[in-house]
C-alpha cells in the first residue's frame, strides 16, 4: 500500500519548483568563472536534481529495498565502469 | 498452463513484477548511456582545452530551454499516474498527451540546434568533443521518440477506457521511462553546455 504514500499533487509542484530552480542556478553559475569548482558544483546540482526525479516522480521514496537495489546497482556498475577505464587510461 | 497460473496471478504480484521488468530496463539503459558518459570523462580529462573551446560554441540558452521543457514533462507525467490512480482517465489522457506535445516541442529544439550547428560547420567528426556531443544527443533524442510513441499509445487506450483506478500498470510504467528519459538529460545539461 505504499501506492498512496507518495504523489500527492502538492508534492510533485514543490519538486516541480525545486527542479526549475536548480535549473536556473546551474546555468547562472556556469557564467562564473570558479575553475574546477564549476564542475563539482554543476554535477552536485545535477545529482540532486537526479535524485529529486527518482525519490518523487519514480517514487523511489516509497519502493521497498528490491527496487532500491535495481536503480542503485547499475549506478555502482558505472562507477566501476568508469572507474576502471580511468584507471587505465591515466596510468597509461 | 500459463493461463492457469495468470488467473491465480495476484494483481499486485503482477504489477510488482511488472514495474521491476521496467527497472532492470533501466540499469541496461543506463550502462547504454554508461559507455557514452565514460568516453566523455575520459577525453575530458585528456583534452580539458579542446572541450572548454568547443563547449562555448553550442546555444545555452536553447539548452537551458529544453531543459525546462523536459522538466515540465516530467511534471505532467507524474501528475497523469496520481489522475489514473484516482480513476480520473481523462485527465491522465491530457497529461500524457501534453507530454507527447512537449516531447515534440524538445525534438524541434534540437533540430534547430542541430541545424544552427550544421551552419557553423560543426558535424560529428569535427572534432572529440562534437562526436560525443552529436552521439549523446542523437541516443537521447532517439529516447525521446520513442518514448512519446509509448506515451501516445498508452494514451490511446486510455481514452478508449482501458485502465481504471484498480488497473493502470502500463500509465505508471510507460512514465517511469519517461522520467529516465528526463534522468538522463539533466546531466547532459551541464557535461555539455555548461562545463564542457
Amino acid at each position: 500500500m505504499s501506492q498512496e504514500s507518495t504523489g500527492s499533487r502538492r508534492t510533485y509542484f514543490i519538486v516541480y519548483a525545486a527542479l526549475v530552480a536548480l535549473t536556473v542556478v546551474t546555468v547562472l553559475v556556469s557564467y562564473v568563472n570558479l575553475g574546477l569548482m564549476n564542475v563539482v558544483v554543476a554535477l552536485a546540482i545535477a545529482s540532486v536534481k537526479a535524485s529529486l526525479v527518482a525519490l518523487f516522480f519514480m517514487h523511489l521514496k516509497s519502493e521497498d529495498r528490491l527496487v532500491w537495489g535495481f536503480a542503485l546497482v547499475p549506478l555502482a556498475f558505472l562507477a566501476l565502469i568508469i572507474g576502471g577505464t580511468l584507471l587505465d587510461t591515466m596510468l597509461r | 498452463m500459463t493461463g492457469h497460473v495468470e488467473e491465480r496471478t495476484d494483481p499486485r504480484v503482477a504489477f510488482e513484477a511488472a514495474k521491476l521488468g521496467v527497472w532492470a530496463f533501466l540499469a541496461t539503459e543506463v550502462l547504454l548511456f554508461g559507455a557514452l558518459f565514460t568516453a566523455y570523462t575520459v577525453f575530458r580529462i585528456q583534452y580539458p582545452q579542446l572541450f572548454y573551446e568547443q563547449h562555448l560554441k553550442l546555444n545555452r540558452i536553447l539548452g537551458t530551454v529544453n531543459t525546462l521543457v523536459l522538466i515540465s514533462s516530467s511534471l505532467l507525467v507524474a501528475l497523469g499516474v496520481n489522475a489514473i490512480r484516482r480513476g480520473k482517465t481523462r485527465f491522465m489522457v491530457i497529461c500524457y498527451g501534453a507530454t507527447v506535445l512537449l516531447g515534440a516541442v524538445f525534438l524541434c529544439v534540437k533540430y534547430v540546434e542541430w541545424t544552427e550547428e550544421f551552419h557553423k560547420g560543426l558535424y560529428p567528426g569535427t572534432n572529440i568533443f562534437f562526436s560525443l556531443y552529436f552521439m549523446m544527443t542523437g541516443l537521447h533524442g532517439i529516447h525521446v521518440l520513442a518514448g512519446m510513441c509509448v506515451l501516445a499509445y498508452v494514451a490511446v487506450l486510455a481514452h478508449r477506457g482501458r485502465f481504471s483506478e484498480s488497473y493502470y500498470t502500463p500509465v505508471e510504467l510507460s512514465g517511469l521511462y519517461w522520467h529516465f528519459v528526463d534522468l538522463v538529460w539533466i546531466y547532459l545539461l551541464p557535461l555539455l553546455y555548461l562545463i564542457g
